[in-house]
């Protein structure tokens, strides 16, 4: 199967019924059913309580939900992971992560929740989200120090803030941290996911910024409109002109190596595994299962 | 369990319900009084839907008043539930 895509991660504030129970249709690869940020402290238990009762009924359909809880050091961070860990949801996002302390305090609450309802098998992953100068400094042990942990992200307006700096278009002072962040994730495998981009309005900006940290390697995006869906992925999905390389390096390097040929060429260009890998990526982005070009070619 | 504050949940936005519970004396028995956008098709849903919630949180004494505006069920259930615990002082990790 190909591996799930994390193009364009859409936050729904966790007190709006309206929005959660259409998150399965906004395109969008996965949603953020936020607890934390997007609701206004005096509804912190409304929000709560709507979003265990939506997890238990509304189909998402093949949308990936991850849940943002409140940090562990506010009143309710763990009245929020009690309600939602029973749950299950795909992800449980744990935001302004900061220390390799801080992920085993939050992940030794999960695990004894997970232990009170008989979860023998947890499903639901763990995304860190790194949002102060000390998280960025600590990344690499905290993208190491737990298994379970299967996505960064990097929450640039409360970076800045931390930093006491003002959040610009050019994204300057949040570079360094971006690409910290993006190497300790690659450096563990897992997935890395930009902040968002707040002016709606400006869709060329946002597909700007989406064409850079693809660069960088980020495996996607947070949005906050889902008017912002559709420009994101056009900026991850491959051309057609990739689409058809890869689809030739990857049935070169199949027949090849059945052959026991390791390094060949295709146009007097070598192929060799880096070229391949690349190929494999867009084949994936382009919703193509390798699987199905090996059968092909049997 | 019977309310001892009044207390409200949700909003008056479309797909949400306005939850309102008001204590009332021990033994006064439950009082749900509904007016709802969807009124002809859903009444019977929408009340049984809430006294199910009640009867889970074994709310026996209690006048609500609800608002919906079109809610699936998760929500209204999730609304009255918030309304309840509110009114019975259960807030648990809320400032």
């Amino acid at each position: 199967m190909a591996k799930k895509k994390r193009r364009s991660m859409l936050y729904i504030p966790g007190n709006n019924p309206a929005m959660i129970q259409q998150a399965g249709v906004y395109g969008c690869d996965a949603v953020l059913l936020d607890l934390e940020d997007a609701v206004a402290l005096n509804q912190k238990d409304a929000a709560r309580i709507l979003v265990r009762s939506m997890l238990e009924s509304v189909n998402f359909y093949d949308t990936e939900v991850c849940v943002r809880v409140n940090n562990m050091q506010t009143p309710f961070g763990l009245a929020d992971l009690e309600a939602i860990v029973p749950m299950q949801p795909d992800n449980i996002r744990f935001p302004k992560t900061e220390s390799v302390q801080d992920v085993r305090d939050f992940m030794k609450e999960v695990r004894r929740i997970e232990k009170k309802h008989d979860i023998k098998e947890p499903k639901m992953t763990i995304h860190v989200m790194i949002e102060t100068a000390k998280g960025v400094a600590n990344v690499y042990d905290i993208a190491a120090c737990e298994p379970r942990i299967d996505a960064i992200t990097i929450g640039g307006q409360d970076l800045t803030a931390d930093m006491g700096i003002i959040k610009t278009p050019d994204g300057a002072g949040i570079d360094y941290a971006r690409k910290r962040i993006v190497m300790a994730g690659k450096a563990n495998g897992l997935d890395v996911l930009d902040t968002v981009f707040a002016d709606v309005n400006d869709e060329e900006g946002l597909k700007e910024e989406t064409e850079y940290i693809k660069k960088l390697g980020f495996a996607g995006k947070a949005l906050i409109n889902p008017r912002q869906v559709d420009p994101v992925h056009e900026v991850y999905n491959p051309s057609e002109k990739e689409i058809r390389k890869a689809y030739r390096v990857y049935s070169e390097f199949y027949k090849n190596t059945k052959a026991g040929i390791g390094v060949f060429a295709i146009d007097g260009k070598m192929i060799d595994a880096p070229v391949v890998q690349r190929a494999i990526t867009v084949l994936e982005y382009a919703n193509i299962d390798i699987k199905d070009i090996e059968k092909s070619l049997e | 369990m019977t309310p001892k504050f009044k207390a409200q949940a949700g909003t008056f936005e479309s797909s949400d319900i306005m939850v309102l519970i008001e204590p009332v004396a021990e033994g006064s028995g439950r009082q749900v009084d509904i007016s709802s956008t969807v009124m002809l098709q859903f009444e019977e849903d929408l009340k049984a839907c809430i006294n199910q919630v009640l009867d889970v949180m074994e709310i026996e004494n209690v006048h609500l008043i609800a608002k919906d505006k079109g809610a699936l069920t998760p929500t209204i259930k999730a609304r009255v539930e918030t309304a309840v615990k509110r009114s019975l002082g259960i807030q648990e990790g809320t400032l």
